[in-house]
């Protein structure tokens, strides 16, 4: 029987008001509720501590919820925990790799322990280490590695078993941008070519945006906003305005221009030298903000004018700005 | 489940024989007590009561149950570290089932005590010891003592998974061992220890393992006595490997 014919149309995750307080009393998911397509990326978005993390091992059934319930490839996640492992790969935030073991096995375990059968295992493992990169690797102790190489060989192991839905927990954290592309390429060819459902929890937006088919922005342990990036972006219309201000600028004299500009801009804020703001059309009021500012003696560096991004739609739903976020520490 | 314990135990045996040395470092400190006490105490042999020729031959089997105690004891250490690399989060989405990940532990140090014993008692016959029991009292002993390490070992797992810290691991073990030992007729026997000692000593499993051990001194194996104790310990590694699955259910609450 086939998998795929047996829930076709079902969603590859649903998952309903998952609720979960830790021992300590810190509420870590306050009901969070979505469904993921299948062969396609849906991505968690949110800052360090949002209840990203929680999600996953929820789904995974590395722990259990304290309310809410969730399927995963059609399978409940609490009644049958050993059904839902078997349909599903984890690569988790640390790189779980045995640092004593080579590339080929840790690959080797994986596969065992994945009941991979014994005729098919050799082939697999010589497959997946050609397609991370890592062929001539294959025989070195894993702890000889560079990052971006013990990330691939981790991406490997969750997939050594062709898992339906594979879960990604901030995959590229911490790595340089060039394993980061080579991360995200493999993970878009896993959705296209091989059908694979990827659920990924990230705090970069660029990820969110390049590769999710849904977003799902997460803050203080609930959903805040669910979409496609473009519909996430769509609802925001118009443009965003930055503008650098002179070190010497008042911003409360800042504040006053803008407030004068009433009509004009909506949600002005200020973030240490910038000032942020949103118009209907950017080309036509930028000249006004500007003249405004000039008129109120507030010196302006720098002004640049964006469509509205998924940082701007993460703003208007937390309050928070996840750019200033992105380079803090865990 | 036995097969997931063999890979994973085979995993853990293919790290440490790409590291010997680390057995280096396991021997060296029961090497120093089994030379030290054995010409510390050497006098004992012409107290009455003694009851033996020997003071090393005496000494050694109990020397092979306190570094099994003491090199089990060390076995979470390595849960401690596959949390901390987010290995053991890892296997537990596997299909591996949890007591094969238990198990495969089991295994690695059932090795490691099987190759530190066959060492220590290497050194005891150099020494002057004479194992006269023969080969079944020996095979008797090293299951006694490989079901004393599973237990063991099982405690110190489930003390990994509970309290999720190195500290934790290296200060019940630390604590526990010397009492073990010395309220044991590890390093002298009952008759020249108080009363008391010998009665706790009943319901110590060190005590248990190394009464089985010093059957393999002399011909006339008290069998048993032999057996009673293989008994006991396996009531005991079977308790201790159940609390050690029931700990993986709090590890997972609490994560």
């Amino acid at each position: 029987m086939s998998v795929t014919g047996r829930s076709a149309g079902v969603p590859a995750i649903q998952a309903h008001g998952l609720r979960k307080t830790y021992p300590k009393g810190v509420e870590a998911l306050r009901g969070i509720g979505f469904e993921a397509e299948r062969g396609a990326v849906f991505a968690l978005l949110g800052p360090n501590g949002a209840g990203k993390s929680t999600t996953v091992k929820i789904l995974t059934t590395l722990t259990r919820p304290d309310e809410g319930d969730a399927k995963v490839a059609g399978i409940d996640v609490i009644r049958d925990p050993a059904g839902v492992r078997r349909a599903i790969g984890v690569v988790s935030q640390r790189t779980a790799v045995d640092p004593e073991a080579t590339g080929t096995e840790n690959l080797r375990l994986h596969g065992r322990l994945q009941r991979v059968p014994r005729g098919e295992l050799d082939g697999r493992v010589r497959e997946l280490l050609e397609r991370f990169g890592l062929g001539e690797a294959a025989g070195r102790i894993v702890k000889t590695y560079s990052g971006g190489m013990q990330r691939r060989l981790d991406l490997a192991l969750g997939l050594v078993h062709r898992p339906q839905v594979l879960f990604l927990d901030e995959p590229t954290t911490g790595l340089d941008p060039e394993a980061r592309a080579a991360i995200w390429h493999e993970v878009q060819r896993l959705t296209e070519e091989d059908g694979v459902t990827v659920l990924l929890t990230t705090h970069y937006l660029e990820e969110a945006d390049r590769l999710a088919r849904q977003v799902a922005i997460v803050d203080e342990g609930s959903i805040v906003a669910a979409g496609s990036p473009a519909d996430l972006k769509r609802d925001l219309e118009g443009d965003a305005v930055r503008l650098e201000l002179g070190a010497d600028a008042r911003t409360d004299v800042a504040a006053a221009a803008f407030a004068r500009l009433n009509g004009l801009v909506r949600d002005p804020r200020f973030e240490g030298r910038m000032a942020h703001a949103r118009v209907a059309d950017g080309p036509r009021a930028l000249p006004a903000i500007l003249a405004a500012f000039e008129e109120a003696r507030v010196p302006v560096t720098a002004a640049t004018l964006a469509g509205p991004s998924l940082d701007d739609v993460y703003l208007r739903h937390t309050g928070k700005s996840l750019r200033i976020t992105e380079g803090a520490p865990a | 489940m036995i097969a997931d314990a063999a890979h994973l135990a085979g995993r853990q045996l293919r790290a440490f024989a790409r590291q010997p040395y680390y057995l280096v470092v396991t021997i060296i400190q029961p090497v120093i007590w089994l030379l030290l006490f054995g010409q510390l105490f050497k006098g004992v042999t012409r107290l009455d009561g003694f009851g033996h020729d020997s003071y090393i031959a005496y000494l050694t089997p109990g020397i092979v149950v306190m570094t099994a105690v003491f090199s089990c004891g060390w076995s979470g250490m390595g849960y401690v570290e596959d949390m901390r690399r987010g290995v053991l989060d890892r296997l537990l989405t596997t299909r591996a089932s949890h007591g094969g990940i238990l198990l495969g532990s089991l295994g690695f140090q059932a090795v490691m005590t099987l190759i530190q014993s066959a060492i220590i008692a290497g050194l005891g016959i150099a020494s002057g010891a004479r194992f006269g029991g023969g080969a079944l009292s020996l095979l008797a002993f090293a299951l006694c003592t490989v079901l004393l390490g599973s237990a063991i070992a099982s405690l110190s797992n489930a003390i990994a998974l509970l309290t999720r810290q190195e500290e934790s691991v290296i200060a019940t073990s630390t604590l526990t061992v010397l009492p073990l030992t010395f309220l044991s007729s590890t390093l002298l026997p009952h008759s020249l220890t108080p009363g008391w000692i010998g009665d706790v000593s009943r319901f110590n499993p060190v005590d248990w393992t190394v009464a089985a051990g010093r059957q393999t001194l002399h011909a006339g194996v008290d069998w048993s006595l032999v057996g009673s104790r293989i008994g006991l310990l396996v009531l005991l590694a079977l308790a201790c490997g159940w609390l050690s699955t029931r700990a993986f259910g709090t590890y997972q609450r609490a994560i």
